[in-house]
């Protein structure tokens, strides 16, 4: 921790920022402590987190039925194209005119193809709007399709009391108003709604100071930026977000296989003994790529082995923390935390707002000079307008309840109710004989019900129980693992818990869902209470 | 009572098969029309099990009692 410096901006708009941050605050005493103490209590927890990440593979007689059901969705499909196509039927989709068809066909690829034949037939289980604010419960208007979904309109109906399994509201920040937010309100009337400037004109209120001073003292951080001549390993499973952003920084990327760390030895000494592809030069910069918890699987990332492989060859690493800030980790920092490593092993700490802090916008922390050099130089510092006062101060609010700034405890209890709801949510599953993916100490929970049809007869069956979940199918998940995907959050308590498993439970009987090879075995008790016995 | 039970089963067991062949999702008059070329194929595989099998079945046991046959009065 020699380097005191560093900052961490953040700003309405992802990735940039500009603003003069403070590097060496008064803190910083306080901050080498507590990142000392952290590191004597994270050693022993370390080596209990390599851990038991499951990724089952189904019988293969699911795999059969899941192929069948697309073939048969894609032979009606193909058969109601044609049927559009003569005029036998109404086409509702979009087509192109007339005076397009000599030109390159738009709509054929098997993209639009599924959209139009498979989404649309089980398109009600997405977009549903709600009306109201999205915490443990939550209302969802009701709507009715007259068309086979391509139309929908409300009946005027409100389904109240929805048990919210899909919201990142991983500790439970995104209420109603309630006292606590008190200072939001405040801070609308004296700075008003917007700002109605970009960051390098007037755009910078102390606000703003604020809140990056106190996240950089949250992520106790201090750069690799990518230019030309670079090279990024990017894990295969990361968000489309990231592929296109580094897809235009120009780089070149390289993809490694899900978490796998010979794979990605492999591909870094092949980068640095055979350079770059023409030339065989030696690359500038190599830039790992990863995430901390992956949405989709719900698995974290090997942060260890990758620390380490990225020490031995030199290469720089960048996390990108939108699901695991304030989820996971022993007073909710993040992955870096929760296994129990030096802050500057990272280089660059990415992270989001709008999940466990229960706002919008996202920040990008590390070294001063990388901090610095985005504030001058990225765009929507230049071109877009800043964050808003009342969303600056919300995300204040959640960081000091969080590292208990504001004199009590309550950040600390609900890092640990979350920690304790996925690991009960988690066992239960597992005994219930369901497949799930990802890390057991992961609060995104996805479930695996492989068929299309299962997909939208589990969600409606759901909906009509009263409980909300998303469901994920193909082009965001490999065609064959359709899922569906629990957010656990803090603000659940066991008996919303126990009513979504006894669901479950009744939804896995009628529509066949328990899969795992691995019923009602007892699983080891993993020492995850030792974990949390941090002085406080 | 048991007939009740009996029926809900096989009312499960046709909801397992709307499932897991997609017509569950699919509109009334395609159900329809998937039911009947589906019935139709599965008449038209027992209608032929039923023609064909016993006379391939005799017709392959004859071929096989010639040849058992032949080998024992070679072999004599």
């Amino acid at each position: 921790m020699a380097n005191p410096g560093g900052g961490a901006v953040c700003n309405g708009t992802l990735h940039n920022h500009k603003k003069q941050s403070n590097g060496s605050k008064s803190g910083t005493g306080t901050k080498n402590g507590i990142m000392k103490e952290a590191q004597q209590n994270g050693k022993p927890h370390f080596y209990d987190n390599l851990i038991v990440e499951s990724f089952e593979e189904a019988p293969l007689h699911v795999l059969v039925f899941t192929y069948m059901g697309y073939g048969i969705g894609t032979l009606f499909g193909y058969f109601r194209d044609f049927l559009r196509n003569w005029g036998i039927e109404k086409c509702n989709a979009a087509i192109e005119r007339e005076e397009q068809k000599d030109f390159v066909p738009l709509y054929q690829d098997f993209e639009n193809f599924y959209t139009r034949n498979l989404y649309m037939r089980i398109r009600d289980n997405w977009n549903r709007p709600i009306c109201s604010a999205p915490g443990p419960h939550f209302d969802v208007m009701e709507r009715v399709s007259d068309d086979y979904n391509w139309t929908f309109r409300f009946t005027g109906r409100i389904i109240k009391d929805v048990i919210n399994m899909g919201s990142y509201n991983f500790l439970g920040l995104a209420v109603k108003y309630n006292e606590s937010m008190r200072t939001i309100k405040d801070v609308l009337e004296t700075y008003g709604s917007g700002v109605a400037s970009t960051r390098h004109e007037m755009g910078t209120l102390d606000k703003h100071k604020e809140l990056e001073d106190l996240m950089a003292k949250f992520l106790n951080v201090e750069a690799a930026m990518v230019f030309g001549g670079c090279l990024i390993l990017s894990d295969e499973l990361n968000h489309t977000s990231i592929v296109l952003g580094a897809r235009l920084s120009g780089a070149t990327i390289r993809p490694f296989k899900h978490n796998n760390i010979q794979d990605l030895e492999k591909l870094l000494r092949d980068a640095i003994i055979y350079g770059q592809p023409r030339t065989r030069r030696a690359w500038k910069k190599i830039l790992i790529l990863v995430e901390g918890i992956y949405s989709m699987e719900g698995s974290i990332v090997n942060l260890p082995q990758i620390v380490a492989l990225k020490k031995k060859y030199k290469a720089y690493l960048y996390m990108d923390e939108a699901h695991s800030i304030g989820a996971v980790g022993p007073t909710g920092r993040g992955v870096r935390e929760f296994f129990g490593m030096d802050p500057d092993d990272v280089d660059v700490y990415m992270g989001t707002f709008t999940k466990s802090f229960g706002a919008s916008g996202g920040y990008i922390a590390g070294k001063k000079e990388l901090v610095d050099y985005l504030r001058v130089h990225s765009h929507s510092a230049v071109y877009a307008t800043s964050m808003s006062p009342p969303i600056a101060e919300q995300i204040i609010r959640s960081l000091k309840l969080i590292m208990g700034l504001d004199g009590t405890t309550q950040g600390l209890q609900r890092i640990r109710q979350l920690a304790k709801n996925t690991k009960y949510f988690r066992e239960k599953l597992k005994e219930m004989g369901f497949i799930i993916y990802g890390n057991d100490k992961s609060p995104v929970v996805p479930v695996l019900l492989y068929m299309p049809s299962k997909v939208a007869a589990f969600a409606r069956h759901m909906l009509d129980r009263k409980i909300g979940v998303v469901v994920v199918g193909f082009p965001a998940t490999p065609l064959a693992e359709a899922r569906a995907r629990f957010c656990i959050s803090a603000a659940h308590t066991r008996e919303m818990l126990d009513t979504v498993l006894e669901a479950l439970d009744e939804m896995g009987d009628l529509l066949h869902l328990k899969y795992s090879r691995h019923r009602k075995s007892a699983l080891p008790v993993l020492n995850d209470e030792m974990n949390f016995e941090l002085d406080d | 009572m048991d007939f009740r039970r009996v029926k809900e089963y096989f009312s499960w067991l046709y909801y397992q098969y709307q499932i897991i062949s997609c017509c569950a999702v699919l509109e009334p008059w395609e159900r329809s029309m998937f039911n009947t070329i589906l019935l139709t194929i599965f008449a038209m595989v027992v209608y032929t099990a039923y023609v064909f099998i016993p006379i391939h079945i005799r017709l392959a046991w004859e071929f096989f009692s010639k040849i058992c046959g032949y080998h024992s009065t070679v072999s004599n």
